[in-house]
């Protein structure tokens, strides 16, 4: 798009101020529930366009109330997170280099699964999950959550590893280095940006998960921070700053991951989906 | 290079005794890595997509958590779901809500990314920050326009009485508007999405096609047409499709949002399906609508694949 003759100086802040336009809508709702979440309880039928009187009560009462579900979702998306690499990542690898009979099956496979709907694989699990006492567990919620970041990680780190020349590969194998080796020694290290990649999604999706929250806990013991706040709002319907402050709680790891890792969340979106 | 003949099946065999019994190890330890994601699918999604074919064969009350015991009854859920008003309601709700997401997110998605194609400065900040609405998640998405689209304590209705443009409007209680509203709040949620991966496309589009272009003298309009987009075409392909998928069962955004309602208004099969099952706790009903959902999307992973084929891979 951009013309390479030089366009004055002038017009290319003027792009700049238009962007910041667009971010500030895009943002507005964002910022309503820092600016909510900051107002004091009272103030609830007008909210000022900017905290006057910046009030963190609805923060340390919305600690009080999620903090835990706060931590429970740490939990579970970190175990999420280490599940799914250690699934994805030697599959992926094997997919991308052994040459295995029923691989491009495999690969299809994965494919399709990223279409299923998750409330149909909830529907069906439920009863299993019963069975198999993985209701009301932080185990259970995991193993279900790895599910969403698993295909999604194999399509992204398999593509990755095809790119891995075959020669550095071999050159460990002379060496006398099996598989397992190989694979730990040389490829892991060389995948480092898929795997950091892999396992932010991991991350994200399981921590935004809020379908397998609430279809798979029948009772308080394991709740995400996402079904926390969901229930919230049915219960303190009228204490929006609170609701707001937990939700802004909510969206900090997200924030902060874009902040630290934006060139990794660019390549999954991408890199995920299209290859 | 005739050598190259022997060496290659030996290869891998070089400590020697019985390469047959060594390519099976050899075999057996490569499974060892692909075999776990395998029995993982096939328990997460396999399994799921039988079981709840079944399932829709068998009568679930709430009774059947406690004897463990759902008889089958033929086609019973089918005939019982498939008349009832509510799926059909359900399965035009979800077509506009898909489709109307689609149309907004791709629209607006496009303009972005041929906005932020041009050069300009803090360029690659504003477009990071852009994303943030795709990376929250969604039920806190839903939970926070809720309160932005309050009919009388919002901040979208007191905006529009300043500018007095009425402001009573009734976002999300109105049954002939809150349909409108859901698919309003999705469309913000996917633009970045959308930018991101149509942004990544135009920066594959080679320079010297625009270079011919204006050489030849071509408006703005015309070269986005006659280039851009037919250049596009792959990466819009996949775009809509991706975006077919993760809409088509959004669930967490319409209950934080509505919860299907006023008057089932905003009810998809997605919330229908959590609905049957996980409310009325009739599972072969879920499983019924659930089915109905799968069927829809397989239309479009078939349109996906062959897309993918197309492309060469």
């Amino acid at each position: 798009m951009a013309s390479r003759t030089p366009t004055t100086s002038g017009r290319r802040w003027g792009s700049t101020l238009a962007g910041v336009l667009i971010l500030c809508v895009m943002l507005f709702p964002l910022y309503w529930m820092l600016d909510t979440a900051l107002q004091p309880a009272s103030g609830l039928l007008q909210v000022d366009p900017v905290p006057s009187r910046p009030d963190l009560s609805g923060f340390s009462k919305a600690l009080g109330d999620q903090g835990g579900h706060l931590l429970t979702s740490l939990a579970v998306s970190l175990g999420a997170v280490v599940l799914c690499l250690a699934v994805s990542a030697p599959a992926a690898y094997g997919l991308a280099r052994f040459g295995l009979r029923g691989t491009r099956t495999i690969v299809f496979g994965t494919l399709i699964t990223q279409m299923v709907p998750g409330i149909v694989i909830a529907n069906a699990l439920y009863d299993s999950y019963v069975e198999l006492g993985l209701v009301n567990s932080y185990f259970g919620l995991m193993l279900a959550d790895s599910s969403l970041g698993i295909p999604f990680s194999i399509v992204l780190m398999r593509s990755f590893m095809l790119s891995i020349p075959g020669e550095v590969v071999e050159a460990a194998q002379m060496d006398g280095a099996g598989p397992v080796r190989t694979f730990v020694r040389v490829v892991l290290p060389m995948s480092r940006n898929a795997l950091i990649t892999s396992g932010l999604f991991a991350f994200l999706f399981s921590w935004s998960d809020f379908m397998f929250a609430l279809t798979l806990n029948t009772t308080d013991d394991v709740k995400p921070v996402t079904l926390g706040i969901y229930q919230y709002i049915g219960a303190h319907v009228g204490d929006w700053g609170s609701v707001m402050a937990a939700s802004v709680l909510s969206a900090v790891p997200a924030a902060i991951l874009l902040v630290l890792a934006q060139k990794y969340i660019a390549a999954g979106i991408t890199g995920g989906s299209v290859k | 290079m005739t050598t190259s003949t022997v060496t290659v099946p030996a290869r891998g065999a070089a400590g020697a005794p019985g390469p047959g019994r060594l390519r099976l190890r050899r075999r057996l330890a490569q499974w060892g890595f692909v075999a776990p994601a395998v029995v993982f699918m096939l328990l997460f999604f396999g399994y799921p997509l039988v079981r709840n074919v079944v399932m829709s064969f068998q009568h679930y009350t709430p009774e059947t958590f406690f004897t463990g015991r759902a008889p089958f009854n033929g086609v019973d859920n089918w005939s019982h779901v498939l008349r009832d008003a509510l799926f059909g309601r359900a399965l035009w709700h979800t077509l506009v809500f898909t489709a109307g997401s689609l149309l907004g997110q791709f629209c607006a998605g496009l303009a972005l990314a041929v906005f932020f194609s041009r050069r300009f400065p803090l360029n690659g900040v504003l477009r990071s920050l852009i994303l943030l609405p795709w990376l929250v998640p969604m039920v806190v998405s839903g939970i926070v326009w809720r309160r932005i689209l309050d009919q009388d304590t919002g901040v979208l209705n007191s905006f529009l009485d300043t500018l007095g443009l009425g402001g009573h409007t009734p976002w999300l209680t109105s049954p002939h508007l809150a349909l409108l509203s859901v698919i309003l709040v999705n469309i913000w949620i996917g633009v970045p999405f959308n930018m991101v991966i149509l942004y990544g496309g135009l920066q594959e589009i080679p320079a010297e096609l625009y270079e011919a272009a204006s050489l030849d003298g071509a408006s703005a309009w015309r070269t986005f047409r006659s280039v851009t987009l037919p250049m596009l075409r792959p990466v819009i392909t996949v775009v809509l499709v991706l975006g077919f998928m993760s809409t088509v069962k959004i669930l967490d955004l319409i209950l934080a949002l509505t919860d299907g309602g006023p008057a089932d208004a905003t009810q998809t099969l997605g919330t229908l399906t959590y609905q049957n099952s996980f409310v009325q706790l009739d599972f072969g009903a879920g499983a019924v609508v659930g089915n109905v959902l799968i069927l829809v999307s397989a239309v479009f992973a078939v349109i996906y694949l062959r897309a993918g084929r197309s492309e060469g891979k």
